[in-house]
């Protein structure tokens, strides 16, 4: 009642999106779409074209997400979130999930109040600097000057492995992306530190990539993922087996090309029948229609064709899968069983 | 109104509370009260009732917790390790920094413009008109956005100095070193008697306003002003000089010694020089035994890094914790730290050992002057470096403030009356004396108070510090502090404090300038 | 002495006049006066000139020697390289170019353009009768309507919203006038207040949702995350400063009045606004502005933007409207008293008036700074001009492209700031000669 009076006080009722913290899904259900925090920009992972269409491997955990709950990729609305808005933004109700390469942490986890639902990028935290540097380990960087980006767990992360190593070195603390790398270029910094994936990223749109190098060394473990609000724990569920179901789409086979074939759908394999709810009552359990893991793959591919299509190595952002290979490849992508 | 007859005298009556205009403005501002209570206490309980179900109630404890981040720009001794009020402390300290500077050349470029604009030079008052207008209607953040990206893109990089033929050299006699990782400058080195120097300056200007006063007096007596720059030079000089010979003859031949934390044997600087290991040389900045200290290995052929400390304090807290292995005090503390570290066995596995280097701390001001690292990643090294986001920021704030003071400065001049010059010009005055001693002063009175609004103005616009790195109070408390506690309601709370007090510290100063300076009416 | 004409000493005729010397007239003689009249001066004068020369002689190849067509940084450079020649740094303004409109109405839908570019013009003619007074004062009922009207434009949705607002301003507006006979003024001022806020909580809602039922009227909603560009800070701008104007005369008001709790009240409220930074009250909007209301209510980041921001110019709005009330003579006061107007009679009726004409040029240049700050909202992640430029930094085509981006963002945000404070300066000569 107390909302619906401030509701009607409020001069633009139509600018109040109502959120409630007991049913995510039907707030979703009841508004036609998911919003989805982003970032407001980052190379490969989501920015905004020339007509405000937004793509991107972040991007596209939400479009699937939109497949699976409503039946529609495009479904989904983008809030541009800050490091420092991100998670107010999502504690609020502002957004419904948050895909913004955000690290999975204990107090972010615990402290926080907030679940995150998987993993959909293994990432670390690394070094890039121009060759004519002549560095070859980030233990030679001694007295450097860091360009990082804030607001994230990078600035920790370089402080603790710089005062354990007991080497000296500059920080310069940058806001955005942009900044950071115009400021690289110019040699202002030596060496521009953040995610292995974001170095990549930048990298590739450099004029002439060849002459930077990323150290070997990664320093922390970012595992980046989506996440949900504590409490809502049928929402979370339906975004975690949304990204589960993108990754065993790979694993066994499921393409956007072929998961409409009937083919495919009323197959030999039972496990990608229960996937594909031609078998078993998954959707349902989840209080969402049969056909929910299909739609999610039909609207950008399994987990593999997201990545390549993103940030894969054909893009030029050119990452390998490394640690992001399906378990059968060596990497760590596993999913639990559909059943 | 002419009879004053005595209202009449009846029971009080509850609608008296809003008719009655004796008792009307009680009721209302009772009124008032309650309902500017209850809105406060509406908003209290949203915020208390949602942060609890958010699971972080309002506590200052994360206050005292380790900060975990660096700051590039300390006055204050502070690593990864203090806590996050230390930071905090660091930042406003930065924001009272570039407030100060900015503040400062911002009334310098103000005034010049301001009264160049009224310039008969018809080239020099248009080029005035464009600068005010340009940077007047142009937002600062773009502005410090612009001068940081200038900064950035034409200053050249370190490596730019390095090799035979460089393409960039120093500036001032190889003293000033400006490159986009910010501007070297040398840095003036005192002993411990550098408070020494605070005394003598205070002497020396209160002998030069005595030597006013005196001159005035006599001015007033015979009607003639001495001429006084000799006096006022000797009263200036005297004092700073007798306190640079005086503390010399302390420090000349106070002995110092180094302390080496080694896995080896080190007894003298061969050894050191000879020693298969890395040395960090703790340096205190600004402290002139600290700097020969450096020089002194460096000239024994040693290789040190340098880790720079604010206070000597800090350096051996840093020393104690193996985060630096070498540093040079004096011998008589030397003494209390070898015996302080038997007891604590500090030296059990890699020792610390003295090395009888035989020196002293020489003269007591020496210039640490920036030069480029022989080895490793080319920068600079020593003296002060004023990075680029403090040059953004300060620069910007300054020259986009100055246009409004100029524009102050201008209405302020052009308030006095036309007489006021022609008169001072009829007595033979030249014109530049006539705006010094005539005009301006005059002008002054009409300028202070909009000024003082402008200091406010950059004070508070120097929170865009955050646009460009700059590590303010903003970036600090209001910036990672917050992101990585994600206590946004305290740190806003705090960060929100602190801009009101110095906003009403420097408002309070200049009102009570003002009351000074103001044309006094009796 | 009587015939001295024949004197041959005296001059019987006139010389004829000679021109001035080659050096007192036309151009040198404006040279000599303006630019060299001493030796000091002519030094000026050339290092200016100088200095003028060194600028332009950077700025302007840059500015020219440039390419429009191209679709990235990339391409640009290479058509830059080929037409002028290598080592030639010519802007790209390509860039803006293909992200014009985008500067301009963000992420605004193309086809809906119309809305906001209708939503622009409606402004000027709403704020036309105030700026001129010459225009015919019927206008000012456009004026008044026009808020909910851009709003309409702007956000879309049913028309029955932005109705039901209007709707409950009327109420109150009839109560405030017509229920003084029955239960005295200070009662209307009560039931003006109250009647407005109790039809928006109890009828607005059904009534609305009944009217759309029945006539379903509105133009597609626009969400607002999709606001940005110029359009963005526009609307920021405008708002804050419209909203403001009632709170800040009601501070200043306060501010000015005898009663000792209303007056510390008000005297905090503006002195804690003005001695914090707006980038704090921007902080406060996008995470905390939330915490203070009822667990559950979320509204968006823009309207709470408009809110702080609001807060913020009421302030300042309120230090503008207390000198002007300052400034209104005395006289004003007595005569509205002796008048036997009461205080609200004599404040909306004589001082008010005069006090808001003086202040115009003032609250212009609230504006003005106000319209600038506006630019800081890019530091919490919303998509203003400079927002956006980061925004098209991050797009692989046009990565590492600075100068051309803030260039263009600077040069219309002085053509509006510049316009507008020569015209609160014609303004103010207007008032001065009125006196």
């Amino acid at each position: 009642m107390k909302k619906s009076a401030f509701l009607g006080t409020a001069v633009a009722a139509t600018l109040v999106a109502g959120a409630s913290f007991a049913g995510t899904l039907e707030d979703v259900k009841a508004k036609g779409h998911v919003q989805c925090g982003v970032s407001t920009g980052l190379v490969g992972f989501a920015a905004a074209d020339a007509n405000g269409n937004w793509d991107g491997f972040d991007v596209s955990v939400c479009r699937a997400l939109a497949a699976a709950v409503l039946g529609d990729p495009q479904a989904v609305k983008f809030t541009p979130t800050t490091g420092k808005t991100r998670f107010t933004a999502l504690a609020s109700g502002e957004v419904d999930v948050l895909a913004r390469n955000t690290t999975w942490t204990f107090s972010r986890d615990v402290d926080l109040k907030f679940t995150f639902i998987g993993v959909n990028y293994y990432d670390g935290q690394g070094f890039m600097v121009p060759k004519a540097l002549g560095v070859s380990s980030a233990k030679d960087l001694d007295g450097a000057t860091v360009c990082i980006q804030t607001g994230t767990t990078t600035e920790l992360n370089l402080a603790d492995f710089f005062r354990t190593n007991n080497i000296s070195y500059e920080p310069v603390p940058i806001e955005t992306n942009a900044e950071a790398q115009a400021q690289y270029l110019a040699g202002a910094c030596d060496v521009y530190t953040t995610d292995a994936s974001g170095l990549a990223a930048t990298r590739a749109t450099f004029e002439s990539p060849a002459e930077h190098t990323v150290l070997p060394e990664i320093i922390s473990k970012e595992p980046l993922g989506p996440l949900v609000r504590h409490g809502d724990d049928q929402w979370a569920d339906i975004v975690r087996w949304t990204l589960n179901a993108l990754i065993a789409a790979e694993e066994l086979g499921v393409t956007s090309a072929n998961v409409k074939d009937s083919a495919m759908s009323a197959g030999k394999n039972p496990e990608v029948n229960r996937l594909l709810g031609t078998e078993g009552n998954l959707g349902e359990m989840l209080g969402l229609s049969a056909d929910w893991a299909k739609n999610a793959i039909a609207a950008g591919g399994n987990y593999g064709e997201i990545f390549e299509r993103n940030i894969g190595e054909k893009t030029a952002i050119g990452i390998s899968r490394g640690l992001n290979a399906q378990w059968t490849n060596g990497g760590l992508l596993y999913t639990p069983p559909f059943r | 109104m002419s009879t004053l007859s005595d209202p009449p005298k009846e029971g009080f009556k509850i609608s008296q509370l809003i008719y009655d205009t004796r008792y009307r403005s009680m009721t209302i501002q009772v009124i008032a009260l309650i309902l500017f209570l209850l809105a406060v206490g509406w908003l209290a309980t949203n915020a208390a009732r949602n942060l609890a179900e958010l699971g972080k109630p309002l506590g200052f404890g994360f206050l005292a917790e380790r900060a975990g981040y660096d700051i590039n720009q300390k006055l204050i001794e502070y690593n990864s390790d203090s806590s996050h009020i230390r930071a905090a402390f660091a930042g406003v300290l930065n924001t009272l920094l570039v407030a100060f500077l900015g503040c400062l050349t911002a009334t310098v470029v103000g005034v010049l413009i301001g009264v160049l604009r009224l310039s008969k030079n018809w080239l020099i008052s248009k080029m005035m008109t464009i600068y005010i207008e340009g940077f007047r209607n142009v937002p600062v953040l773009l502005w410090i956005l612009v001068v940081f990206g200038i900064m950035i893109e034409v200053t050249p990089p370190p490596k730019a100095f390095k090799g035979e033929n460089p393409e960039a050299a120093m500036t001032l006699f190889d003293s000033v070193a400006i490159t986009n990782q910010g501007v070297f400058i040398p840095r003036l080195s005192f002993t411990e008697f550098g408070w020494g120097y605070i005394i003598a300056l205070l002497i020396a200007i209160f002998g030069i306003r005595w030597i006013t006063k005196k001159a005035k007096a006599k001015q007033i007596e015979t009607g003639i002003y001495p001429h006084t720059f000799l006096y006022k030079l000797a009263a200036f000089m005297v004092p700073l000089l007798a306190c640079y010979f005086i503390s010399n003859v302390f420090t000349k031949n106070q002995d110092r010694d180094f302390l080496v934390r080694s896995s080896g044997q080190i007894t003298t600087l061969a050894d050191m020089a000879s020693a298969d290991e890395r040395f960090d040389y703790c340096l205190v900045g600004g402290n002139a035994g600290s700097l020969k200290g450096l020089s002194v290995l460096e000239e024994a052929g040693v290789t040190v890094r340098r880790k720079k400390f604010v206070t000597e304090k800090g350096a051996l807290s840093d020393f104690s914790k193996e985060k630096c292995n070498v540093i040079s005090v004096r011998e008589s503390e030397a003494d209390e730290i070898m015996a302080q570290s038997r007891l604590d066995k500090l030296g059990t596995d890699g020792t610390i050992s003295r090395t009888v280097a035989d020196f002293t701390t020489g003269n007591n001001i020496q210039v640490d002057t920036p030069e480029l690292t022989k080895k490793g990643i080319p920068r600079f090294e020593g003296g002060t470096h004023i990075r680029n986001s403090l040059i953004a920021l300060w620069f910007a704030l300054s020259l986009y403030t100055a246009a409004f003071i100029a524009e102050t400065v201008r209405s302020g001049i052009q308030a006095i009356s036309k007489g006021q010059t022609e008169a001072a010009a009829a007595l033979g005055l030249r014109s530049g004396r006539i705006m010094s001693l005539v005009v301006l002063p005059q002008a002054l009175r009409v300028i202070i108070p909009p000024m003082i609004s402008q200091y406010l103005n950059l004070t508070k616009n120097s929170s865009l510090a955050i646009a460009v790195g700059y590590m303010d109070i903003t970036g600090t408390l209001g910036g990672i502090t917050l992101n990585q506690t994600g206590r946004e309601m305290e740190c806003l709370i705090i960060l929100m404090a602190i801009y009101l007090v110095i906003s009403l510290t420097i408002s309070g100063i200049m009102n009570w300038y003002n009351e000074r300076v103001k044309l006094k009416e009796r | 002495m009587t015939n001295s004409s024949n004197a041959s000493y005296v001059r019987t005729e006139m010389l004829g006049e000679k021109p001035a010397p080659v050096g007192q007239t036309g151009i040198i003689r404006w040279f000599r006066e303006n630019l060299f009249s001493s030796i000091p001066n002519a030094i000026m004068s050339l290092v200016a000139l100088w200095m003028i020369y060194l600028v332009l002689s950077h700025v302007l190849p840059w500015i020219f020697q440039s390419s429009w067509n191209a679709n990235s940084l990339k391409e640009c450079r290479a058509a830059i390289k080929e037409a002028y020649g290598e080592g030639t740094h010519g802007a790209c303004w390509a860039v803006i170019r293909e992200r014009f409109l985008q500067l301009i109405y963000g992420f605004y839908p193309s086809e809906l353009y119309w809305r906001p570019n209708l939503a622009f013009i409606g402004m000027l003619v709403a704020l036309a009768p105030i700026l001129f007074n010459k225009l015919p004062r019927k206008m000012l009922g456009f004026t008044a309507l026009y808020p909910f009207l851009a709003f309409w434009l702007l956000w879309g949705g049913s028309v029955w919203l932005p109705f039901m607002i209007i709707t409950g301003f009327v109420l109150g507006y009839v109560a405030f006038t017509m229920l003084p006979h029955y239960i005295g003024t200070l009662g209307a001022t009560i039931a003006a207040f109250l009647v407005p806020v109790l039809f928006w909580l109890l009828l607005a809602g059904p009534f609305a949702s009944g009217m759309q039922s029945i006539a379903d009227v509105g133009l597609e909603p626009v969400e607002s995350a999709k606001f940005g560009g110029f359009m963005l800070s526009i609307l920021i701008g405008i708002t804050g400063i419209v909203m403001s104007l009632p709170i800040g005369i009601l501070l200043a008001l306060g501010r000015q009045s005898d009663l000792l709790i209303v007056k510390a009240i008000c005297v905090g409220f503006i002195e804690f606004i003005r001695g914090v930074p707006l980038i704090t009250l921007l902080f406060v909007a996008s995470t905390l502005l939330n915490y203070f209301m009822p667990p559950g209510t979320t509204f968006d980041i823009i309207l709470r933007v408009i809110i702080m921001v609001t807060l913020f110019a009421s302030a300042y709005m309120a230090e503008v409207i207390r000198g002007g009330l300052a400034a209104l003579p005395k006289g004003q006061y007595e005569g509205a008293d002796s008048l036997g107007l009461d205080f609200w009679q004599s404040t909306r009726l004589i001082i008010m008036p005069q006090a808001l004409k003086i202040s115009i040029p003032s609250i212009v240049s609230t504006f003005i700074g106000l319209f600038k700050d506006t630019v800081l909202v890019s530091i919490i992640g919303l998509l203003d001009p400079i927002g956006l430029s980061t925004n098209i930094r991050a797009d692989a085509a046009w990565n590492g492209i600075i100068w051309e981006l803030y260039g263009f963002i600077a040069l219309v945000f002085f053509i509006f700031c510049f316009s507008m404070s020569r015209y609160s300066m014609y303004l103010e000569r207007k008032l001065q000669t009125s006196h």
